[in-house]
């Protein structure tokens, strides 16, 4: 890819930290936050935080994060945090990589790389946010990433449908009835892949999960040093919002990989990689496990009969079968 | 050997240069003066010129500035929102429904004390669609924060945009300030302007300096936190004092304008035309002002005691002060190139405005009349300022006379 007239700004360079005992102490995201038990987009925020390190600022959109996070006077953010409007991660994070890339260049501030995230809820960065994301994501001069935090809902306004809740689920949009059981009919957005499909510049795009920090926090720190605009999501299990014991948020978290609902990937400059149990499954050294493992051990599926269940089956069956690039890309192979 | 003479070369530099420009280009011009850090675009008629203008400054190597084209006008004010919070000096702009697709970072900016500089090229808010001129989009955001200044000319433009800068970026009030102009009849009519130069306005213009409240991993601040009942209040009243703080730090911008540049703008809230013996007045904004004028000196050859009044800053609306000048008038007509259904008599905004600013700052009741007019793009016309002018001096005469009157409207 020609670079010619992008001037590219050097990143940290973070290499990635060699094992759980190698990760350093000091930890950017503290107490103060106000997040349930169990709360897995709290810990993605302790763990994006602590892989990014001091020279870094980071953007909030309104959500969980924001709203259950950062209270006035009681602030959880080590590093400069400022809160982003619902649906302006993308235009965020560019705003403050331009002011830094000026400022710098003209002398009035010291010219040294400073990472750049802006984090954004479901609703903030599959719905609302998504154009500006998407806009974000084809400017290659500025460094910077989008780290999407995926609960499957609006958390944090009583738990209603977005763009990337889970097929049938019950939220207080989407609440079985007498003559409905499944109010909710779509599948989940396959975002990380529309980002990677749609922007070729973006050099690195991957998913995540708070069940496998180290390795969550050494792909920040891949996507942080690799330069341009750079897109993560990671999806964290929620007790209020699915309807869970807290005690079950690290197991559901590693359940959504193993049965291939959470593909674990990263595509980096072009190039598709699959990891840990996603990478096993694709190779058929793991067997997906049934999708009823993970459905029934939250009260958002409780409605489910054995119909909906088998439907889901087939749903994440054909994503494993069908898809061109099996549970990553849904063009369908010819048979 | 010393000399006090300059050479040739350095001499042009510190001196004014005129030029043949528009409204939209003056503002260009002020920003690469201002040395803008973030640009970003999207376009909309009219103010968009004002970018087409700037990405050719950047792209001859004129200005050194980061220019994005956002996706839309809501990331294009988000853009520069947080790129002001840490550090930089910005510039973006919109018009009519451009501007209210803004609406929630317009809303978020004054609230997070931003010095964002907007143009507004005034203009019709759909439905239907309409390219011309009207006010109702810049006064959309005035209950919220910002600093609002209309102008009338190219100079004005460009010497407002300078003050603009200035004013917003004073530590004493930090919030955004949109700079109107009219739709057409100013963005894209081209008058001959003194260009200062850059010497002189880094002269009056310092850096803006974002201070204890940038964002910076040098300065480790939460912005912004949520905040609820138990502190927004006491922040909102923050926002009020420096409303409270405004009227004073224009004054001292346009004294100290004055003394850089050498031209004079006066009461920098609002000008007075033939009104020294007049004894009905007409008050309207922007460019409205050009066949205003030129119908009052008509009118003054018909004997008749006529004189305007410009109003250049509606935020802060210098209430006391207008009061003051208005209440030795037997009646005022207020232009207003805007509209606000359901208002207190119908009227349009400037005159529902300067009604409340009569009732508590003037010592007498002249009858406020409102008239409607110019909406859309239509011009403002002499015959349409005479039948105006005639319906204020009946009212002057304790004629009873309808509290808002639409103008110039077809049968």
């Amino acid at each position: 890819m020609s670079t010619t007239f992008v001037e590219e700004k050097p990143t940290q360079n973070l290499e990635a930290f060699k094992g759980v005992k190698k990760v350093p102490y000091e930890e950017y995201y503290t107490s103060g936050h106000r997040t349930c038990q169990g709360c897995e987009s709290a810990q993605i925020m302790k763990l994006m935080a602590k892989a990014a390190g001091p020279r870094t600022i980071v953007l909030g959109s309104t959500g969980c994060m924001y709203v259950a996070n950062t209270s006035y006077y009681a602030t959880p953010w080590g590093v400069p945090w400022m809160h982003t409007q619902l649906g302006s991660a993308g235009s965020g994070a560019l705003g403050v990589a331009a002011a830094l890339r000026a400022q710098m260049r003209k002398g009035s501030m010291k010219d040294e790389p400073i990472n750049v995230i802006a984090f954004c809820g479901d609703g903030g960065g599959a719905d609302m946010g998504l154009g500006a994301i998407s806009a974000t994501m084809t400017h290659p001069d500025y460094n910077l990433l989008i780290l999407l935090y995926d609960n499957e809902t609006y958390a944090n306004t009583d738990i209603q449908i977005s763009g990337t809740s889970p097929y049938g689920v019950n939220t207080s949009f989407s609440t079985p009835g007498k003559v409905k059981r499944i109010m909710h009919h779509r599948w989940k957005k396959n975002v990380a892949p529309l980002i990677a499909a749609g922007h070729p510049t973006c050099k690195y795009v991957g998913t995540i999960s708070t069940s496998y920090p180290l390795q969550a926090m050494n792909n920040i720190r891949k996507a942080l040093s690799i330069g341009g605009p750079t897109f993560i999501h990671c999806l964290n299990p929620c007790p209020k919002g699915w309807d869970f014991d807290p005690v079950l948020s690290f197991q559901l978290g590693e359940l959504a990989v193993n049965t291939g609902i959470w593909p674990l990937y990263e595509i980096e400059n072009g190039k598709l990689k699959l990891y840990g149990k996603t990478e096993q499954i694709a190779r058929g050294k793991f067997k997906r496990l049934p999708v009823r493992e993970y459905l029934l051990k939250q009260g958002r599926f409780a409605h489910f009969v054995e119909e909906d269940i088998e439907f889901f089956q087939s749903k994440v069956d054909e994503m494993w079968e069908k898809w061109l690039v099996p549970g990553v890309i849904p063009l369908q192979k010819e048979i | 050997m010393a000399t006090t003479t300059l050479p040739v070369e350095e001499k042009k530099q510190v001196q004014e240069q005129e030029a043949l420009i528009t409204g939209a280009e003056a503002i260009a011009i002020a920003c690469k003066l201002a040395n803008v850090d973030v640009v970003t675009a999207y376009p909309i008629r009219p103010y968009d010129t004002v970018m087409q203008y700037m990405s050719q400054l950047v792209a001859d190597g004129e200005m050194d500035c980061e220019f994005i084209v956002a996706e839309g006008e809501h990331s294009q004010f988000e853009i520069v929102k947080h790129a002001s919070v840490c550090g930089a000096r910005v510039f973006c702009g919109s018009s009519g429904v451009g501007w209210m697709y803004a609406m929630e970072a317009l809303t978020v900016t004054p609230a997070l004390r931003v010095p964002m500089v907007a143009m507004v090229g005034n203009r019709a808010l759909d439905d239907p669609g309409a390219f011309g001129v009207e006010h109702n989009d810049a006064l959309a955001v005035r209950d919220l924060g910002w600093l609002l200044t209309w102008v009338d000319s190219a100079q004005e433009a460009l010497d407002t945009a300078l003050i603009a800068y200035r004013v917003a970026e004073d530590r004493r009030m930090f919030v955004p300030l949109a700079l109107s102009c009219d739709g057409a009849f100013l963005t894209h009519s081209q008058a001959l302007v003194e260009i200062p130069s850059a010497e002189q306005v880094k002269k009056f213009l310092p850096r803006y300096d974002r201070g204890e409240l940038l964002l910076h991993p040098d300065n480790v601040i939460s912005v912004a936190p949520q905040a609820n009942e138990d502190w927004v209040m006491e922040i909102r009243r923050q926002n009020y004092a420096v409303t409270e703080r405004a009227c004073d730090v224009i004054r001292e911008v346009y004294a100290d304008f004055e003394k850089t540049f050498g031209r004079k703008y006066g009461n920098p809230f609002f000008e007075e035309y033939m009104t020294q013996d007049a004894e009905v007045v007409l008050l309207g904004m922007g460019t409205m002002s050009t066949p205003v004028k030129v119908a009052v000196r008509k009118l003054r050859e018909e004997g008749k005691k006529v004189g305007f009044v410009r109003l250049r800053w509606f935020r802060p609306f210098a209430g006391p002060e207008i009061a003051k000048c208005l209440e030795r008038f037997k009646a005022i007509g207020v232009i207003d190139r805007d509209f606000s259904f359901g208002s207190p008599n119908l009227s349009g905004v400037v005159a529902t405005e300067l009604r409340s600013a009569m009732y508590t700052g003037a010592s007498t009741r002249p009858p406020v009349l409102d008239f409607i007019c110019g909406l859309g793009g239509r011009e403002v016309t002499v015959p349409d300022v005479e039948a105006i002018t005639q319906s204020v001096f009946e009212a002057a005469k304790g004629k009873a006379q309808p509290l808002t009157q639409w103008i110039g409207l077809r049968g």
